[in-house]
C-alpha cells in the first residue's frame, strides 16, 4: 500500500494537465471559473477536443473506445480537468447510459450508439424517475405496448436534466404489469425527435432552467430500440445506477470548488480582516476539508476495488453520500463568506455576454443560486436516504 | 497509488488476527487490566517472538525494518483486541526516538533490548502546565561537571511505570533537549496509576536526578522537531488502532441489531437505527481512509506536510470515532453501558485515544492554522 502518487502517475498528471490548459477553450475555461452560464455548445466543443484526443470516454474500456484507465488515472484527470475549469462531461450519455448499452446491449446498438456519444454528436438525457415514482422507481407507470415490430410509449417522465437539448432519451417503460413491479420494466432507447414527445421546462430554485418533464403520447419506438430483454430493465436500471453513484462523488470538482472557497474567504474582510483569519469561519472550511481529505482516499479505494470487480457495487453509496454532502457544505460557505453580498440576485449576471456592474465582488454572484441549486445533490441518483436503505440491505444486510 | 497490502502485510494480518482471537480474550484482557503491571510479560515476550517489537527498527540494530504499514496493521489488530501492553509508549514512540536521534552507541545499547522485550522505555515529555503544546518544557537540566542534573515533573507518561529506561525532555538553556534517564535513579519519583481504559500512565518527578555524558539523544536544544516526530509516529499509531476499534464496534453494534429483538422483531428491522448503523459503517470507512493517510504521511520528510496531514488524520478520526463509539453504546442500550461487555471498553479506549497526543480541537486548530499560509 502507498498513497502516494507513482512517477509514472505524475507524468501522467503533467501530461494531462498540459493537454487540458493547452486545448480548453479560453472562454470556456473563463465561464466555468466565473460561474456563468453554459450552453450546449459549451459541452459539446469540449467533448470534441477530448474525443480528438482519444480522451472522450475515460471510464470506459478500450475496446469500446475508451482509454482503459486505473482508477488513479481517472482521479488524476478529473482533478486536473476541474482544476483548469473544463465544463463537467455530462454523464448521461458517457457514464449512464453507455455502461448499460455496453454490459447489456447487441452489437448493432453498441456499434451504433457509442461512437455517437463518445465523439459529441448525440446528446442524452434520461428518463426514470415520474411524477408519482421517485424513490418508489419500480413503481413507474409509463406504458409502453409491443406491436410486434414497434413500441407504443405513453406516460409523463420528469426531473429530466438538460432534456431541452437532447436527441436521445434512455427510458424505462412498463412492459408489463404481471408479478412484481419489477419484474414489468424494460430499456427503451427513444429517439426526442420521434412525434408525441413533448418537453415542458421545470425553472429551478435559482431561477435556471436545467430540468424538465417529457411527456409521451402514443410515441413509436423500434422495437431494435429495446435494450437487453424485455422485462429485464430493472437490472439494468440498477447497473446504471451503480455508475451514476460512482461518478458522482466529484471528489475533483469539490478541491476546485474548496480552493475557489478560500480564495474568496482570503478576498472578503471582515472589521477590515480577510474572513480567512477569522478563526471561527476558517474551522468550518478546516472541516470541510477534512471531510474531502477522507473522500478522496476512500473514492480511490472504492474505485480501484471496482476495477477488480468490473461493476460497482453498494459501496458507491457511500461515495454518493460524503461527495454530495461535501459538495453542499463547499457551495454553502461559499454563500456564507460574502455576508448580506449574498443577498443581490442579479440572474442576468450569469449571462457570459452581459456587460453589466456587479453588486459587490465579481464573483459574488452565482454562490446563493448555487447554494439553493446544490441542495439536489443529496436528492438526485437515489436519495441520500435511499443510498442508506441500500446500504443497509446490501452490504450490511439487514 | 496502491492499495493492496503486500502478501508479507497479509500473512502478518493473519497472524496477528489469530493470535488476538485465540490468545487475548476479553475475560483474560480484563483480568490484565486489573493486574499490579496491567499487561502481561508472557505476551509481551511472544510480541518479541513474532517479531512485532522489532518492527520499526533497523536490521543492523536487531530490528526487521518495516514500514508504516506494517505498524498500521499491528495497531489495527491490538485496536481491536484492546491491548493493553505498551507497544505505542515503549517500541513506536520512545523506541522510534532512539532509532531516530539516537547516537551508534546508544542504539546498540537500546534497540536490540528493545526489540528482544527485555527492555522497556517511555517517553517522559508533556507536563501538566502546557496541556498539549508540544514546545513547553519547564524541566530543566543544569550541566554538572561531565554530566547533567534535571529537575521538574513529568505528567501522564504513558507507561511511565514499567519503563527500564525513561526519554525525558529538559531545557537546557539552548532549548529543549532529551536525556535518558534510569528507572532506579536516584531523585526520581514515578507514580504509577490506572487509566480510565485500563491502561497505565504515571505522574515523574525529577529532583536534581544525576545523569552523566552518555546520557543525551541528538542534538542539545535541538530535541523538538525529534519529539514531535516520534509523537507523530504515536499519533499515526493510535489513529490506526482507533479504526482497528470502530471496525470491531461496528461488528458488534451489526451482531446486536440482528438479533436482539423488540416489538417481536430484530431492532436491525427499524430504519431508524439502520441508518445510524450505515452513518457508522460510513465514519469508519473514512476514517479508515484518513489512517491509511496519517501511516504514509508519518514518513514525510517535509515537516509543515506531516503537521497538516497527521493533524488532519487526529482530528478527523478522533470526530469519527466519537460519534462510532456513542453510537454503539447507544444501540447497544443498557448493555452498551456496563463492565461485563467489551462495548463499553472499546468506548472507553476510544474516548482516551481522542485525548491522547492532543485532542481533537487542538489538532484540528492546527490543521485549520495552516489555511492561513498558501
Amino acid at each position: 500500500m502507498d498513497l502516494n502518487y507513482t512517477p509514472e502517475e505524475q507524468a501522467f498528471r503533467a501530461e494531462v494537465r498540459a493537454f487540458v490548459t493547452g486545448h480548453l477553450p479560453a472562454d470556456i475555461g473563463a465561464k466555468v471559473k466565473s460561474g456563468k452560464r453554459l450552453h450546449k455548445d459549451d459541452f459539446v466543443r469540449w467533448q470534441k477536443v477530448l474525443h480528438a484526443k482519444g480522451w472522450g470516454a475515460t471510464m470506459w474500456p478500450v475496446k469500446f473506445g475508451g482509454t482503459g484507465w486505473s482508477a488513479v488515472q481517472q482521479h488524476i484527470f478529473e482533478e486536473e480537468c476541474a482544476d483548469a475549469g473544463a465544463p463537467l462531461q455530462l454523464p448521461f450519455g458517457l457514464k449512464m447510459v453507455a455502461p448499460v448499452i455496453q454490459a447489456f446491449g447487441n452489437k448493432g446498438q453498441q456499434d451504433h450508439f457509442l461512437p455517437r456519444i463518445v465523439d459529441g454528436s448525440d446528446w442524452w438525457c434520461q428518463g426514470y424517475s415520474e411524477p408519482g415514482s421517485g424513490s418508489d422507481l419500480a413503481s413507474l407507470k409509463t406504458k409502453a405496448e409491443n406491436k410486434g415490430d414497434h413500441y407504443v410509449v405513453n406516460g409523463q417522465k420528469t426531473w429530466n436534466t438538460l432534456g431541452q437539448y437532447a436527441d436521445w432519451i434512455f427510458c424505462l417503460v412498463r412492459t408489463s404489469s404481471e408479478g412484481r413491479p419489477q419484474e414489468g420494466i424494460s430499456f427503451l432507447l427513444i429517439d426526442m425527435d420521434t412525434p408525441g414527445i413533448t418537453v415542458r421546462p421545470i425553472i429551478m430554485n435559482d431561477g435556471e432552467h436545467e430540468i424538465n418533464e417529457v411527456w409521451f403520447e402514443d410515441v413509436k419506438v423500434p422495437v431494435q430500440n429495446l435494450v437487453g430483454e424485455e422485462n429485464k430493465g430493472w437490472t439494468y436500471a440498477k447497473f446504471l445506477l451503480g455508475h451514476e453513484r460512482t461518478g458522482i462523488a466529484g471528489v475533483g470538482r469539490s478541491k476546485a470548488q474548496l480552493k475557489h472557497l478560500k480564495d474568496i474567504a482570503r478576498k472578503e474582510t471582515s472589521a477590515g480582516r480577510p474572513m480567512i483569519e477569522d478563526a471561527r469561519f476558517r474551522d468550518r472550511i478546516a472541516q470541510v476539508e477534512l471531510e474531502l481529505m477522507a473522500l478522496e482516499i476512500t473514492n480511490m479505494r472504492v474505485l480501484s476495488a471496482e476495477k477488480e470487480k468490473k461493476a460497482p457495487g453498494p459501496e458507491a453509496s457511500i461515495l454518493k453520500i460524503k461527495g454530495s454532502e461535501i459538495q453542499q457544505s463547499i457551495a454553502e460557505l461559499q454563500m456564507h463568506a460574502l455576508g448580506h453580498y449574498a443577498l443581490p440576485w442579479l440572474q442576468e449576471a450569469l449571462d457570459p455576454a452581459w456587460q453589466g456592474v456587479p453588486v459587490g465582488a465579481d464573483y459574488a454572484a452565482p454562490l446563493s443560486g448555487h447554494y439553493f441549486n446544490y441542495r439536489k445533490t443529496t436528492i438526485y441518483g437515489g436519495s441520500n436516504e435511499i443510498q442508506k436503505n441500500i446500504i443497509a440491505q446490501m452490504i450490511l444486510g439487514l | 497509488m496502491d492499495f493492496n497490502y503486500t502478501d508479507e502485510q497479509n500473512a502478518l494480518r493473519d497472524t496477528l488476527a489469530r493470535y488476538i482471537a485465540k490468545d487475548y480474550g476479553f475475560e483474560q484482557r480484563r483480568a490484565l487490566a486489573k493486574s499490579d503491571d496491567g499487561f502481561s510479560r508472557e505476551h509481551w515476550e511472544q510480541f518479541a517472538e513474532l517479531g512485532l517489537l522489532a518492527l520499526p527498527f533497523p536490521e543492523e540494530f536487531g530490528g526487521l525494518n518495516g514500514n508504516a504499514v506494517d505498524t498500521l496493521l499491528v495497531m489495527e489488530s491490538f485496536g481491536r483486541g484492546l491491548v493493553l501492553e505498551p507497544y505505542l509508549s515503549s517500541v513506536i514512540v520512545a523506541g522510534g526516538l532512539i532509532r531516530d536521534a539516537g547516537s551508534t552507541a546508544q542504539k546498540e545499547a537500546i534497540l536490540p533490548a528493545v526489540a528482544g522485550g527485555e527492555r522497556l522505555l517511555a517517553l517522559a515529555h508533556y507536563e501538566r502546565g502546557g496541556r498539549y503544546e508540544v514546545s513547553r518544557v519547564d524541566t530543566a537540566a543544569k550541566a554538572d561537571g561531565g554530566g547533567w542534573k534535571i529537575s521538574g515533573a513529568k505528567g501522564v507518561v504513558l507507561g511511565g511505570g514499567a519503563a527500564d529506561t525513561l526519554l525525558v525532555s529538559a531545557n537546557t538553556g539552548k532549548g529543549i533537549s532529551l536525556f535518558l534517564v534510569d528507572a532506579k535513579a536516584q531523585g526520581l519519583t514515578v507514580r504509577s496509576y490506572v487509566t480510565q481504559d485500563g491502561g497505565r500512565a504515571a505522574e515523574v518527578h525529577l529532583d536534581n536526578v544525576s545523569v552523566g555524558k552518555d546520557a543525551p539523544v541528538g542534538p542539545e536544544g535541538g530535541a523538538l522537531p525529534l519529539v514531535e516526530r516520534a509523537l507523530d509516529y504515536g499519533i499515526a499509531a493510535l489513529c490506526a488502532e482507533t479504526v482497528g476499534i470502530m471496525a470491531a464496534l461496528d461488528e458488534a453494534t451489526l451482531e446486536y441489531l440482528k438479533t436482539r429483538k423488540q416489538f417481536g422483531q430484530p431492532i436491525g428491522r427499524f430504519q431508524a437505527l439502520q441508518h445510524r448503523m450505515v452513518d457508522m459503517v460510513i465514519a469508519t470507512e473514512q476514517a479508515r481512509s484518513m489512517a491509511m493517510m496519517a501511516a504514509v504521511k508519518a514518513d514525510a520528510t517535509d515537516a509543515a506536510e506531516r503537521r497538516r496531514a497527521l493533524s488532519a488524520a487526529k482530528a478527523y478520526i478522533g470526530q469519527q470515532a466519537r460519534f462510532v463509539g456513542q453510537q454503539a453504546v447507544q444501540l447497544h442500550g443498557g448493555m452498551g453501558v456496563v463492565d461485563e461487555l467489551n462495548v463499553s471498553h472499546y468506548f472507553k479506549r476510544l474516548t482516551m485515544i481522542e485525548l491522547t497526543f492532543g485532542n481533537t480541537d487542538h489538532h484540528l486548530g492546527l490543521f485549520s492554522d495552516t489555511l492561513l499560509a498558501a
